[in-house]
């Protein structure tokens, strides 16, 4: 597998226009990533997946992460080569928080096992893939209408009796005017 | 309705055996409790332990597991209860024929357990369909799931089967449908059925605010 500048200078001599930047990672993850645009990702994820130097024929994992301070929601792909043993590929590609701008395209007619992964994407953070074939929610309920993994999620406030509150839940049965055991509140002041 | 023991015995000695019918009904439905056969995590492969040879359910008349509701007398709730799950579990309940009981096994199916926070699982069982025994433990052991069937033995064996003492089912105009949540935008809907639910009674007098004060 060849170093993550040199997969980027291929990518950018063969797929016309596409903007990739590298990311570092952190030490904790050792994987640097390929920020894509939006554009030109699905023509990336092709041709991954069909050069003979990458054959990234096996997209192992696909979620989002939520960075507020940056106003974006990333989508990450975990790109493995079975045929030549070698990934993963990390590909990264922003879209705008908000749920009306949120969309990216989808990479399921590229790794068909994206699908599912895709939908919980969508169920969890908003992302809609323009594209898939089948996007509903596919751990929540239909009715459901939020995004419960985005940072800015509310919970419901079902903290009207809490037995062992501590930490946020005792803020939050605090603020939801709960109920919890006196000793649990002599507890929490002890820490 | 007591029989004098000492008749009773005098009695057995010549191969007469006397007993109250109450206690002769209630010895054969505590002996053969058929639980619904249905799992919904860890916990469960703990009650499928319980009921295979090394533990034994079979030993307590509570190994026929029923693949229905329709023929089942006890619910184990053994596992988390996710929100999206609680409304089939209600459902189950409601089509269990009377006289039917519930234990809640394991610290999820008790009060939502380590995920008790998440916004995708209920706060236990109890908030939708009314229990009879619970056991802590994550997951209990099958030592626990058979001490919960011995303690609903001696639940049923002490029902009361004089008129005015029956128990619900024994009126024929009672219902035994407990409302189904809705699936809600944000929750399910209601998030408990207040008919059954209410936070305990010993704490309900003080809110967090009054205890603050105090303190």
């Amino acid at each position: 597998m060849e170093a993550i500048e040199k997969i980027k200078e291929v990518l950018v001599a063969s797929v016309q226009g596409a903007q990739i930047e590298i990311i570092a990672s952190t030490p904790a993850a050792a994987q640097p990533a390929l920020l894509v645009d939006r554009d030109h990702v699905a023509g990336v994820a092709r041709f991954l997946k069909e050069d003979d130097r990458f054959k990234m024929d096996f997209c192992s994992c696909v979620t989002g992460v939520d960075y507020p301070a940056l106003g974006v929601i990333e989508v990450v792909y975990h790109l493995y080569s079975v045929a030549l043993r070698q990934g993963p590929v990390v590909l990264k590609v922003r879209a705008p928080r908000d749920l009306q701008e949120c969309h990216v395209p989808s990479l399921t007619p590229v790794w068909r096992g994206c699908e599912f992964q895709e939908r919980e994407a969508y169920d969890l953070y908003g992302v809609k893939f323009t594209g898939h074939p089948d996007l509903r929610r596919i751990l929540m309920w239909d009715e459901f209408t939020d995004h419960p993994m985005r940072k800015d999620y509310v919970p419901p406030q079902d903290y009207e009796w809490e037995p062992t509150p501590h930490d946020a839940t005792l803020d939050r049965a605090k603020a939801a005017g709960g109920i919890v055991p006196p000793t649990a509140l002599e507890d929490a002041k002890k820490k | 309705m007591a029989i004098d023991p000492g008749l009773k015995s005098e009695l057995q000695k010549h191969g007469v055996f006397t007993i109250p019918f109450e206690e002769l009904y209630n010895w054969s439905r505590k002996s053969s409790i058929w639980p619904l056969q249905f799992g919904l995590a860890c916990c469960a492969i703990e009650m499928i332990a319980s009921a295979a040879s090394r533990y034994d359910l079979a030993r307590f008349g509570a190994e026929v597991f029923r693949a229905t509701p329709r023929q089942a007398d006890l619910m184990i709730v053994a596992g988390t209860v996710t929100k999206k799950m609680a409304p089939q579990v209600v459902r189950l309940w409601n089509q269990m024929p009377e006289p039917k009981y519930c234990i809640s096994m394991g610290a999820c199916a008790i009060s939502g357990g380590p995920f008790k926070d998440g916004y995708n699982v209920l706060k236990g069982i109890d908030r939708y369909i009314p229990v009879d025994v619970h056991i802590p433990g994550c997951p209990p052991r099958p030592e626990a799931l058979i001490h919960a069937i011995m303690t609903l033995q001696r639940k049923i064996a002490g029902t009361d089967l004089e008129a005015g003492r029956r128990p619900r089912w024994y009126d024929s105009s009672a219902t035994t449908d407990f409302p189904i949540p809705a699936f809600g935008e944000h929750d399910l809907v209601p998030p408990a059925n207040r008919e059954i639910w209410s936070p305990p009674k010993d704490y309900t007098d003080v809110t967090i605010a009054e205890v603050l004060k105090k303190s």
